[in-house]
C-alpha cells in the first residue's frame, strides 16, 4: 500500500520499463500486483486499472480559474471491467450518422466529477467535428449524383494523396468502353499550361487570406466564372474568420451569424481578392477572362482592401521564402 | 585488456552487420566497441527530423556517407498538417556540407528542400550519388537543374510524388554529355515536357540505367525509342499511355517491349487507350509489380492484362478492377505479395464501380502470400472480415478505408469491432493498421490485447472515449507511430500512459477531445517529449486550459525543442508554458 502522497504538488510518476531514473518523486516503482487505494479529494471511484507495467499516478491540474489537485491510484485488472472512462459529452448530437448516437450513450454517468465537471463545464460544442466540416470543401466530380445528400466533405477523408483526387472525373465515360469503338485521344496539354499542383486533372492553387495564419488550396477547375470562386473564398474562410476575430467563440459553424465575405471583386468589400501571375506579378482577380485566368494564375491571396494601395506600389515579386532559420545545434 | 581484438578486426566484424538495429545492439555491449562502431557506421536512418540535432548525428557518426530523414507526418499527406509545419532539410545539409564532405547519398521524405538546398548538395559532395525525394517539396526545377549540372557521379535521381515548381523542362538538359551514371531517374511527377532529344540522349549514354520513370509529357510515340536505348531496364514508368490509333505505333511499341528482357516492374498509365495495352503483353509474364492506380481502364481490359502476369508480387489498381477483376486476380497471381485498391471516385455519393468486400475476400483467400492490403470500398461486413483474417494470418499490413466516416456492417447494421478484432486476433505479425467504420472503444479493446507486433496504427473517427485509446497506449508493446483524427479520446488516457509516448516516435492527434491543460502536463513532466499543439485560433494561453485544442503532435526528442515552427504553432516547454514568440 503505497501511502504518503503529496497532494498538494503537481506530481506525474513514470515508469517506463526498467528505468529508475525517470521516478520523479520519492516513491518507488511499483508492480502491477501492488493495489493502490485510490483516493482523491471527491472520493470518486477508480477509474481503470493498468495491466501493464506502466503504473503510472497522476496528478492533474484542473483549470478555469481554481487549481485543484487530484491523485488517482489505478486498480488492478480485475476492478475494472465494469468502468469506462467518461468520455466529455462533446459527441451529442454529432453532425454524423444516426446510427452511431446509441453508442455514445452512457459515457455519462461517472461519478467523477472532478475532472470531467470542470470539463464539461466549458461552453464548447463539438467544434472539433465541426471544423472539418467547414473547412475546404472539395469539389464533386462532374458526374455525381444527387439521390441523397452527400455529407459535409471532411478535410483529408477519404484519405488519398491529392494527385489521385479527380482520375473519374478525367474519365468521361462512366459506360463500360467498347474495345472496338476508339475515341481518338485527346492531344496532350501543351506544356505551358502550368499545373500547380500535380492532381491528374484539377487545378490547384494556394490561397492565403489576411489574417488566418493557415492557407487553403483551391480547385480551379471546379469553377467557370469568377462569381463561383468568389462565392466559395467567402465560404472557405468566413468561418475562419470569424474565428479569428473572438478567440473565445467556440462557434465555427457557418450556417448564420458569421459576416459574409462580399465585394472581393469589386473593391467594395472589406477584403479584395487578387493573384500572382506566372511571372510573379500582383494582380486584382477578375480583369481578364477567366480562361485567361485560369492559365496565368499561381497563387491566390484575400488582402484587406485597405492595404491593397501599399501593396501594388510595392510590386515585389514574392519569391520562395521558406523560413530557414533553425537553429543549428 | 589482453583479451580483446585488435579494433581492426572489429571492424571487419561490423562492416557486416548493416540493419540500425543491430548496430544499435552492437554500440551497447561496451565502451570500446560503441567506439569503434560510431566510426565506422555508414548508413543512417533518421524517423523524425526533430528528434535529433545534426549536430548530435555529426559528432557521434563522423563517417557517415548515407543518410535518410523524415519530416512531416504521415497525415499531412491528406492536408490535416498545415503549410508552414516545418521539416526543412537545409539545416541538415549545411551541417553535413561541412561535416561529410564523402556523403553520397540523401533520402528524404515529407521534408521541405529548397532548390537553395539542392545547389548546396549538388556542390558540396564531391562523390554524390543518391538523391531521393518522397512527397517532398519546396523545389523547382531549377534546384534540379543544379543537381543534374553538378553531380558527376550522379546513380539515382528520383523525385517520388513530390510536389515540384514547375518552370520549365529545360533542366533536363544539364545532364552533361559525360554523365553515363545513372542508374535510376524518376521525373513522374512533373508536369512539363522536358526535351525528347536530350531525355533519349541520356537514356542511352547509361548502360547501367535500371529504372525509368516518365511524366505524363512523355508521348506514347517517344517511347519506343526510349525504349530501344535501354532494353536493360527493369523498371518502367511510361508517360501518357495514349495516341491516335496508328497500327505502326502499336507494332513499334510491341517491338521495343519485346525487347526488354529483364522488365519487372510497370508503371504510368496516365490517359489509357486500351487498344494500345497488347503492346506490352510480352512483358507480363516477367512483371512482378504492376501500378495501375492512374489507368482509367475497365474491368474487361485489366482482367485481361492481370491474366498473363501469373508472376505478379505487387499489384496497384483502381477499383475499376470491380470484384470480378480481382477474382481473376486470386485465380491467376499466386504469388500476390502486395494489392492496393484506390477509388476511383472517392467523392462521389453513389457508388460507380462494382466493387465490394467480396473482391478482397477472394483475394485473400486465393493468394497466400498475401501480405499487404490498402483496399479503399464503400462496404463492409463483419463477417468478411473474419473471413480475411482467417484465410490470410499472415499479413503484416492492413489497410482498409470504407469510404463513408463511420460506416457499419452493411448486413447486421453493427459496428466493426468483431471485424477488424478477428484481424488483429489472428494476424501475429500485424506491423500496420488503419480502421475505418463505425468503431466503439471494443475494437481497441481488441488491439491492445492482440496487436502485440503493431508498430503503426492509424484510427479516424472512431471509440467512445479514453478508455478506447487507453487500450491501445497500454497494450500495444511495439507501438512506434499512432495517429488519430476525429475521435473522442482525450487527457484521461494521454496522462496515464505518458511514460508510454517516450516509447514511441510520435503522436499525433487533431479534432479529439485533448485539453492544453493535458498538453501543458505532459510537456512539464515529459522533457524528452516534444508537446506541439497545433490551433488556428491564436495561442492557446489566451482560452481556458479546459479547451480542446485542435492538432496535437508529440514526439519522443534528444533535440530539445525546435525553433523553427509557425505562428499557429506552441511547443510546450519546461515550465508548462508555451510562449508567445517574438514576431
Amino acid at each position: 500500500m503505497e501511502e504518503g502522497f503529496a497532494r498538494n504538488e503537481l506530481e506525474l510518476r513514470l515508469a517506463p520499463p526498467g528505468d529508475q531514473e525517470l521516478n520523479l518523486t520519492h516513491t518507488k516503482t511499483t508492480t502491477n500486483t501492488t493495489k493502490h487505494i485510490f483516493q482523491e479529494k471527491d472520493h470518486n471511484p477508480s477509474l481503470l486499472s493498468l495491466g501493464n507495467s506502466y503504473s503510472t499516478i497522476i496528478s492533474h491540474t484542473t483549470c478555469s480559474g481554481s487549481k485543484r489537485v487530484l491523485e488517482k491510484s489505478w486498480l488492478n485488472e480485475s476492478q475494472t471491467q465494469t468502468h469506462k472512462f467518461s468520455s466529455l459529452d462533446t459527441l451529442n448530437g454529432t453532425p454524423w450518422s444516426s446510427s452511431c448516437s446509441k453508442y455514445y450513450d452512457q459515457q455519462k454517468d461517472m461519478k467523477k466529477e472532478s475532472l470531467v465537471a470542470v470539463l464539461q463545464n466549458t461552453t464548447e460544442k463539438q467544434q472539433a467535428f465541426l471544423t472539418d466540416a467547414s473547412a475546404v470543401k472539395n469539389t464533386d466530380g462532374p458526374n455525381t449524383s444527387q439521390k441523397r445528400t452527400a455529407p459535409a466533405p471532411v478535410v483529408g477523408w477519404p484519405p488519398i494523396r491529392s494527385f489521385r483526387k479527380n482520375i473519374a472525373s478525367n474519365n468521361s465515360t462512366k459506360v463500360k468502353v467498347e474495345p472496338k469503338e476508339q475515341k481518338l485521344a485527346p492531344p496532350l496539354k501543351s506544356a505551358n499550361e502550368k499545373q500547380v499542383e500535380n492532381s491528374c486533372n484539377g487545378l490547384f492553387v494556394k490561397i492565403n487570406m489576411d489574417g488566418v495564419p493557415i492557407g487553403r488550396k483551391v480547385d480551379l477547375k471546379a469553377y467557370d466564372s469568377y462569381e463561383k470562386l468568389s462565392s466559395s473564398v467567402d465560404e472557405l474562410f468566413r468561418g475562419l474568420l470569424a474565428a479569428q476575430r473572438d478567440p473565445s467563440d467556440e462557434k465555427i459553424q457557418n450556417d448564420e451569424g458569421d459576416k459574409l465575405i462580399t465585394g472581393l471583386l469589386d473593391g467594395r468589400g472589406e477584403y479584395t481578392l487578387v493573384y500572382e501571375d506566372n511571372e510573379g506579378d500582383r494582380m486584382l482577380v477578375g480583369d481578364v477572362p477567366w480562361h485567361m485566368f485560369v492559365s496565368a494564375v499561381k497563387r491566390l491571396r484575400v488582402l484587406k482592401s485597405s492595404d491593397l494601395s501599399s501593396l501594388f506600389a510595392g510590386g515585389r515579386k514574392q519569391g520562395k521564402n521558406r523560413t530557414e532559420t533553425a537553429v543549428i545545434q | 585488456m589482453a583479451y580483446s581484438f585488435p579494433e581492426e578486426v572489429l571492424e571487419y566484424v561490423f562492416s557486416f552487420i548493416n540493419s540500425d538495429k543491430d548496430r544499435n545492439a552492437v554500440s551497447l555491449v561496451c565502451k570500446s566497441w560503441y567506439e569503434i562502431e560510431r566510426w565506422c557506421r555508414r548508413r543512417i536512418f533518421i524517423g523524425n527530423c526533430y528528434a535529433v540535432s545534426p549536430g548530435i548525428m555529426i559528432r557521434r557518426f563522423p563517417e557517415i556517407r548515407s543518410v535518410e530523414i523524415k519530416g512531416k507526418p504521415h497525415f499531412a499527406d491528406f492536408n490535416l498538417v498545415p503549410e508552414g509545419w516545418g521539416g526543412y532539410v537545409y539545416p541538415w545539409v549545411i551541417a553535413m556540407s561541412r561535416a561529410y564532405p564523402w556523403l553520397e547519398e540523401i533520402r528524404l521524405k515529407r521534408m521541405v528542400v529548397s532548390d537553395e538546398c539542392l545547389e548546396l548538395i549538388s556542390k558540396s559532395f564531391k562523390n554524390f550519388k543518391v538523391l531521393v525525394m518522397s512527397s517532398c517539396e519546396g523545389f523547382s526545377t531549377d534546384g534540379l537543374a543544379s543537381v543534374a549540372a553538378n553531380c558527376r557521379n550522379l546513380k539515382e535521381l528520383d523525385l517520388r510524388e513530390s510536389e515540384v515548381e514547375d518552370l520549365s523542362g529545360h533542366w533536363l538538359s544539364h545532364f552533361p554529355d559525360t554523365c553515363t551514371s545513372l542508374v535510376s531517374l524518376n521525373i513522374a511527377c512533373l508536369g512539363s515536357e522536358v526535351s525528347f532529344s536530350a531525355l533519349e540522349r541520356l537514356v542511352s549514354r547509361c548502360p547501367n540505367l535500371r529504372m525509368l520513370q516518365l511524366n505524363r509529357a512523355v508521348p506514347l510515340e517517344k517511347l519506343p525509342n526510349l525504349l530501344r536505348g535501354a532494353p536493360q531496364l527493369a523498371e518502367l514508368g511510361t508517360g501518357a499511355y495514349s495516341a491516335e490509333l496508328r497500327p505502326e505505333l502499336l507494332s513499334s511499341l510491341l517491338d521495343a517491349f519485346t525487347g526488354c528482357k529483364k522488365l519487372k516492374g510497370l508503371s504510368g498509365f496516365w490517359d489509357v487507350v486500351p487498344a494500345y495495352l497488347p503492346a506490352i503483353y510480352p512483358v507480363c509474364h516477367g512483371l512482378t509489380s504492376l501500378n495501375l492506380s492512374y489507368a482509367t481502364i475497365q474491368s474487361p481490359d485489366i482482367s485481361k492484362l492481370i491474366s498473363q502476369c501469373q508472376n505478379l508480387q505487387r499489384l496497384w489498381v483502381l477499383d475499376y478492377i470491380e470484384d470480378g477483376g480481382l477474382d481473376i486476380l486470386a485465380t491467376t497471381c499466386k504469388n500476390l505479395e502486395e494489392l492496393r485498391v484506390f477509388p476511383s471516385d472517392p467523392y462521389g455519393v453513389e457508388q460507380n464501380v462494382s466493387l465490394t468486400e467480396q473482391g478482397l475476400v477472394s483475394v485473400s483467400e486465393g493468394c497466400p502470400k498475401l501480405q499487404s492490403v490498402l483496399y479503399f470500398c464503400r462496404r463492409m461486413s463483419n463477417a468478411s472480415l473474419v473471413t480475411i483474417a482467417q484465410n490470410r494470418p499472415n499479413l503484416i499490413r492492413f489497410r482498409l478505408c470504407i469510404i463513408e466516416a463511420r460506416a457499419t456492417d452493411y448486413l447486421t447494421l453493427e459496428p466493426l469491432d468483431a471485424g477488424f478484432g478477428a484481424i488483429v486476433e489472428n494476424c501475429r505479425e500485424l506491423r500496420r493498421l488503419s480502421l475505418s467504420g463505425l468503431l466503439t472503444d471494443r475494437v481497441f479493446e481488441y488491439i491492445g490485447k492482440h496487436a502485440k507486433k503493431l508498430e503503426m496504427l492509424s484510427i479516424a473517427f472512431a471509440g467512445d472515449g479514453d478508455l478506447g485509446l487507453h487500450h491501445v497506449l497500454s497494450g500495444c508493446e511495439s507501438l512506434r507511430k499512432l495517429e488519430i483524427r476525429d475521435s473522442p479520446f482525450g487527457d484521461k488516457a494521454l496522462l496515464a500512459n505518458a511514460a508510454k509516448l517516450e516509447t514511441m516516435r510520435s503522436l499525433w492527434m487533431s479534432s479529439c477531445s485533448v485539453s492544453y491543460g493535458a498538453c501543458k502536463l505532459l510537456g512539464q513532466r515529459l522533457p524528452r517529449l516534444n508537446v506541439e499543439v497545433i490551433d488556428e485560433r491564436g495561442t492557446p494561453e489566451s482560452r481556458p486550459e479546459s479547451c480542446h485544442i485542435e492538432k496535437l503532435y508529440i514526439y519522443r526528442t534528444v533535440a530539445g525543442r525546435r525553433f523553427d515552427t509557425p505562428d499557429f504553432i506552441w511547443t510546450v516547454d519546461e515550465e508548462g508554458n508555451a510562449p508567445l514568440r517574438i514576431a
